[in-house]
């Protein structure tokens, strides 16, 4: 197995005839099957991957491939429903779930060819920044700090998406992203993760947690990878509502990494003491380097991100509180038998779900309650709107912001604080981007001196993904970042 | 009267009407919405809330709304917000109802009712969509409920009432004329029975003077005669508990059409707590303003209007045009037979001997078995002098067996009246030369025996004779 696989490499290997996709798909399956202890994939499809696999070649032979990538096996994360197979959303009430539809992105990557390798471990419901809520238990990170053998976090809740593609288990997977779900462990793991603007991405069969943030996005290896999957996952989709009828561009061909004028901010209320030295250290080079690069460096302020947190643990649990009600044992999913309908409810619902998920659901039932809506709700919807406005403002000055993804590096799963709200600090970077619906992407930067991956991220204006991609790739294009994570779970 | 039974009390009456859209597909889904189809053959995934599911505008349901709202003469609001009204139930399958709470389609606006002191203005305070549940079956099974989702997302039009009525008549005569304008826009069939249309009654009762009571509401009533029983019950209720010294308490109240009582169905305190907000799952409805005015533009002519034309143009009483304009099919059916004819003489056979015969066989205007162009023919007979009224019956009884039309009634059972001068003279003439006597006797003044002329001249010309004329010819022969 090659570390330089990528989306890109392997549609010219294929291309070639170097590679068949059932070889590649085997060797991905092999790749799982020796990675079990990482407990990246909730479900893994190898029958019906292998199959998949043998039609792509049979395409390919006959000429008739649907797209560059057709044939290359992909992760997909456990909360996107996939006809056929389980989908549970990490959650032992959805544990027993197979859905008989196949959600918008994961048609769309099977319209490009794209083949399914399995579902990938996450948060349960996509709540949590560690992936420990899963019913399935956490994903391991690939990565270890020198200095310890104990195991790491991925990040979350898209951790097994960003495990899997550091550990090689796919080369590039499918997450979602409400508050950073797909950057955090991105960054924690060393890959390149792109949560896209709201409304850039269908959420049509997505298991959903938070309506109004919610977004699909890439999990790669590289900034190409991530264009070449965000063009075969985005568009316009009539089955959502939310979904934008702005025409989507032609990502790959046109990322173009001439960075010449382009002005980019840092916004103060980003800094703080408490950053790691190594981080503000990667933080400040990236600036210099950009600037070397040809851009411009501007200072700017985004007032009201001190507010975002609080907002946004509101707003989500809120959606959440509601979007989570359909999970009632009546009509599929776990059931547990109960005197009456009551009990039922409480019975199924107390076993079925988690405590982070238990914890959100009661949060967000209490923000909505008559009484407390006004004080709560009402006012996390205003910070949204002074947020958004922020961003609006700073973009009129800039054409991308630069901050770091997150406040850490992966810590280790021992360690993670048993106080909540110290683990929702996990996504202080994060959560404003989707709370204005912008675009934001994680790339990986340096290892900080644990040689634990830093990651960087970008935001740009809504529907900007283009330029996004192209500071991206400039960054990527410069420092040339070749970590990879030794694989010890091969010993 | 009821108004008797609580003299000296004042009643203050709101109403809900929840009205099902009439559209071919769901508010949120494209399940088809039929009536009476076998259980959950008309569930879409949104409509079962699988997970991921989103809900999608049916615009068809919109524009139905909006006409609704133009037809009870209130403001479209050009933004609307669809908000979710979050409880637990397990017909209720997303676990909330996809509705309208602080922004609604419609706003404020009015309806004018008929009532015993003239003309009255109902205020309309909104119109707004909303899903429709499922249904629970609670009899299949001894130890189970059975939930049919075919009615799960149909699109549902709730239109509130200001509490502008002041009687059980007046509550009717609301419900009636909403769902009359509804049917003429062809938003609602108005099916009462079949539950398109049904009524919640908010009742409270004061003294002339005193501050307004406590009200209670009376759930989903679905005739106008339980809306009328429910209120007199309710009112009469809630006198005899301030008369006996006890108070009100505001609360839901469910109508057992069986024995005519409400009974507590949940109190004030019991209430739910909806826990509404906007659906992040659709966006805010925004209405352009040049598809409103194309479809204030399509609005057919509303009962209203029509009563008004039916007054000036035939000439029609209030009570008469009333009559006819409360249901479109009536009014069309009648205007079809009014064209070039007597006013008059049609609007007699349609409210007299055509609404007899519909009410003697149970049948609504839309099955008559008389059509329009058939009584238009009969009517022409009797104007032109053809047939008399009561031949015109008899026509009218043989084509409703027979659905034959009224010419071919006619020459087939002979009824033609005769009408030719010379052919009746000659029976008058016959008449009185067989009875000299009797034509002495009148002349020396038995008036009476007028009457038994006429009656044999009609007996001789077997009923077919013009009485008028025969009754001219006799009066002149005799004075001569």
């Amino acid at each position: 197995m090659k570390d330089s696989y990528t989306l890109k490499s392997l549609a010219v290997l294929l291309e070639n005839n170097k590679i068949s996709s059932k070889e590649l798909t085997s060797e991905y399956l092999k790749n799982i099957e020796n990675g079990k202890e990482l407990n990246c994939y909730n479900t893994i499809s190898q029958e019906k991957a292998l199959i998949d696999a043998e039609k792509s070649d049979q395409r390919r032979k006959s000429q008739n491939l649907r797209s560059k990538y057709d044939g290359i096996p992909i992760g997909i994360k456990d909360l996107f429903c996939t006809k056929g197979v389980t989908t549970t959303a990490s959650s032992k009430i959805l544990s027993n779930f197979v859905p008989n539809y196949e959600s918008t992105v994961t048609q769309n990557c099977d319209d490009a060819g794209l083949i399914s390798l399995g579902k990938l471990n996450c948060d349960e419901f996509a709540m949590g920044s560690t992936n420990k809520t899963s019913f399935f238990g956490s994903v391991k990170n690939p990565w270890k700090s020198v200095n310890s053998d104990n195991e790491l976090v991925p990040g979350g809740s898209s951790g097994g998406s960003a495990a899997a593609v550091s550990g090689d288990l796919c080369v590039a997977s499918l997450g979602t992203d409400t508050g950073g779900s797909i950057r955090q462990p991105a960054s924690f793991t060393g890959t390149v993760g792109l949560k896209p603007s709201y409304g850039r991405v269908s959420r049509w069969g997505i298991v959903a947690f938070a309506s109004s943030l919610d977004q699909a996005g890439p999990i790669t290896k590289t900034v190409e990878d991530a264009a070449i999957l965000l063009d075969i996952i985005s568009g316009h989709d009539e089955k959502d509502s939310t979904s934008s009828v702005n025409p989507k561009e032609n990502y790959y061909e046109n990322l173009n990494s001439d960075i010449k004028g382009m002005k980019i901010g840092i916004p103060k209320e980003f800094r703080s003491d408490k950053l790691p030295a190594s981080t503000q250290k990667s933080w400040d080079e990236c600036a210099n380097l950009l600037k070397t690069n040809g851009a411009e460096i501007v200072d700017i302020s985004l007032p009201h991100t001190m507010s975002a947190l609080p907002a946004y643990y509101i707003i989500a649990p809120a959606e959440a509180s509601s979007n989570l009600a359909r999970y009632d044992g009546v009509r599929y999913g776990l059931r547990v038998k109960g005197n009456d309908l009551i009990d039922m409810y409480e019975k199924t619902r107390s076993e079925g779900f988690g405590d982070e998920v238990k914890r959100r659901i009661l949060i967000g039932t209490y923000v909505l309650s008559s009484g407390y809506y006004d004080a709560y709700y009402i006012k996390a919807q205003k910070i949204r709107s002074l947020i958004k406005s922020d961003y609006v403002e700073a973009f009129k000055k800039v054409d991308a912001i630069l901050t770091p993804s997150t406040p850490s590096t992966a810590f280790e799963i021992a360690n993670e604080p048993s106080d909540p709200v110290q683990n929702y600090l996990n996504d202080i970077f994060t959560v404003p981007v989707n709370l204005a619906g912008l675009p934001g992407i994680s790339i990986p930067y340096a290892n900080d001196e644990n040689n634990l991956p830093i990651g960087l991220q970008l935001i740009t204006n809504s529907f900007e993904e283009q330029k996004l991609l192209n500071v991206a790739r400039n960054i990527e294009e410069t420092i040339n970042y070749s970590e990879t994570p030794e694989k010890w779970w091969l010993k | 009267m009821v108004a008797q039974m609580i003299e000296g009390w004042n009643l203050v009456i709101g109403i809900e009407i929840h009205a099902q859209v009439n559209s071919k597909s769901k508010l949120f889904s494209s399940s088809p919405t039929d009536f009476g189809s076998k259980p959950n053959s008309q569930v879409s995934l949104i409509d079962a809330a699988m997970p991921g599911m989103l809900p999608v505008i049916n615009k068809f349901c919109i524009e139905q709304a909006v006409k609704s709202g133009i037809g009870l003469n209130a403001k479209i609001n050009k933004i609307s917000i669809f908000d979710r009204k979050n409880y637990f139930y397990q017909d209720l399958p997303q676990g909330y109802q996809i509705s309208q709470y602080k922004d609604p389609i419609v706003g404020e606006g009015f309806v004018e009712i008929e009532t015993e002191n003239g003309q009255k203005k109902i205020g309309v305070e909104r119109l707004h969509l909303e899903q429709d549940a499922g249904k629970s079956l609670h009899d299949q099974d001894p130890n189970f409920t059975f939930v049919d989702l075919n009615r799960s997302g149909i699109a549902l039009m709730e239109i509130v009432s200001k509490p502008d009525m002041s009687s059980p008549e007046e509550a009717v005569e609301y419900v009636r004329k909403v769902r009359s304008i509804l049917r003429y826009l062809g938003t609602c069939d108005g099916n009462m029975e079949q539950g398109s249309l049904r009524a919640d009654v908010n009742v409270s009762v004061n003294k002339p003077g005193n501050e307004l009571g406590t009200r209670c509401e009376i759930k989903n009533l679905n005739s106008f005669k339980f809306i009328h029983a429910a209120i007199v019950y309710e009112a009469k209720r809630q006198i005899k508990l301030i008369e006996q010294g006890e108070s009100v308490n505001q609360e839901t109240r469910l109508f057992n059409t069986q024995s005519g009582e409400t009974r507590s169905m949940r109190s004030k305190e019991d209430a739910h707590d909806y826990r509404y907000f906007p659906d992040p799952d659709l966006l805010p409805l925004t209405l352009d303003d040049d598809w409103i005015k194309g479809l204030q533009e399509s609005i057919p002519e509303l009962p209203d209007q029509i009563k008004e034309r039916f007054i000036n143009e035939y000439s029609l009483s209030s009570y008469d045009a009333n009559i006819i304009v409360s249901d479109k099919a009536t009014s069309e059916y009648f205007e079809d037979v009014v064209k070039n004819r007597n006013p008059k003489l049609v609007t007699t056979w349609v409210t007299g001997e055509l609404f007899s015969i519909l009410n003697k066989k149970n049948l609504i205007i839309e099955d008559s078995p008389i059509t329009s162009k058939q009584l238009g023919e009969l009517v022409d007979n009797i104007e032109n002098g053809k047939i008399s009224n009561r031949q015109a019956k008899e026509v009218l009884e043989e084509m409703c067996e027979s659905g034959k039309g009224a010419l071919e009634i006619i020459d087939e059972k002979g009824l033609s009246q005769i009408s030719d001068e010379n052919e009746i003279e000659s029976l008058v003439d016959n008449v009185l030369n067989s009875n000299p006597e009797n034509v002495k006797k009148y002349k020396n003044g038995k008036d009476k025996l007028f009457g038994f002329f006429v009656g044999e001249a009609m007996k001789l010309s077997k009923g077919k004779a013009n009485p008028k004329i025969v009754n001219d010819l006799i009066k002149k022969k005799l004075s001569q």
